[in-house]
């Protein structure tokens, strides 16, 4: 009987261990992911950070419920969708707690460019466009601009999409039709 | 259909499917988000200092509320104190005045009543004759005869 329990206990030990090995993996493979799309949707560092952990202590706290019925990714971008959701809701009912926003400006957040541009003419246009992608992104709705980071910077499907949004394809497919309309007026009306 | 359905009919949602411009814009607009997650990200982190100077920034800037507050306060009592101060001095000034005007206005009438009391006496003394005049003007007709 002794054994028995004994024998039970390090197997509830070592599922313990498998699990929490499994977690770590899981947050070592989607963190950079997590927290690039918060970075984009926000544009401020320090706020995607700590979304980012947010993210991972809730995922931490309900991993016993993730069933697997759809990939970990889209689970963890579901949490942090709803975390940035929270995150700008709470911000609008308590705006006199922030004294200032943290968020860099389109300017600044168009100078990272990976250095592949041959001369400095075309990084100077390169530069130029993405300012205008920034300026039409700043300009879309809370769900047009998670819709199309997902879309063009984290390049998930239609069908991923509409899982972690829980919207339907027509209508991540219409956001994405208005997002795109509006980066062409922006790189239209500066041209 | 209205232009903006149409519009939004005839946008294509594939990367593939779109033309060169937005095909360079969106990849560029990739690029620049990943380029500059990958560098936030792997930037050494300093959470700890900026728990640090956050606190120490709030405790200056409580400091700073509490030495304005303490000035302000310390200011208003010091104006209130010399405006008393100054508003006792004027009352006292005033009061000596009126006392000095007072005393000036009775050694003035004192010294009318005086005056008037000496013409009057003078004048009583021209006009009525003294007591034992007539028989002082006898005496002297008396002797002259």
């Amino acid at each position: 009987m002794a054994a028995c329990t004994a024998l039970n206990a390090m197997t509830i030990a070592r599922a313990e261990e498998e699990t929490a090995q499994e977690f770590a993996s899981i947050v070592q493979s989607h963190r950079p992911q997590i927290f690039r799309f918060l970075l984009a949707s926000t544009r401020d560092v320090d706020l995607a950070e700590t979304l980012t952990q947010d993210c991972f202590l809730k995922a931490h706290r309900n991993w016993a419920s993730f069933r697997g019925e759809s990939s970990a990714m889209t689970w963890l971008m579901r949490i942090a969708i709803n975390l940035q959701k929270d995150h700008w809701r709470n911000r609008r009912i308590q705006f006199w707690r922030q004294t200032r926003a943290n968020a860099v400006d389109l300017d600044e957040a168009s100078d990272w460019l990976p250095s592949c541009e041959s001369s400095q003419e075309q990084r100077l246009l390169a530069r130029e466009r993405v300012e205008h992608v920034w300026r039409a992104v700043e300009g879309l709705s809370e769900r047009q601009r998670t819709v199309f980071l997902l879309r063009y910077v984290e390049e998930l499907e239609l069908a991923e999409i509409a899982k972690t949004t829980g919207l339907s394809e027509g209508t991540i497919k219409a956001h994405l039709s208005r997002a795109l309309a509006r980066v062409r007026t922006e790189l239209g009306g500066r041209r | 259909m209205t232009l903006n359905s149409k519009n939004r009919a005839e946008e294509p949602v594939d990367v593939e499917a779109l033309d060169p411009t937005m095909q360079q814009a969106l990849g560029d607009f990739k690029s620049c988000v990943r380029a500059w997650s990958d560098a936030a990200y792997n930037r050494p982190r300093a959470a700890r200092k900026a728990a640090v100077r956050k606190s120490w920034q709030l405790a200056a800037g409580w400091s700073l509320a509490a030495l304005l507050i303490a000035g302000t306060a310390s200011g208003g009592f010091y104006e209130h104190h010399q405006r008393a101060m100054a508003a006792q001095i004027a009352a006292e000034h005033a009061a000596e005045k009126q006392r000095q005007a007072a005393l000036e206005r009775a050694q003035k009438e004192a010294r009318e009543e005086e005056e008037m009391l000496a013409s009057v006496d003078t004048a009583v003394s021209r006009e009525v004759p003294a007591a034992m005049e007539p028989l002082a003007q006898l005496s002297e007709d008396a002797q002259s005869r």
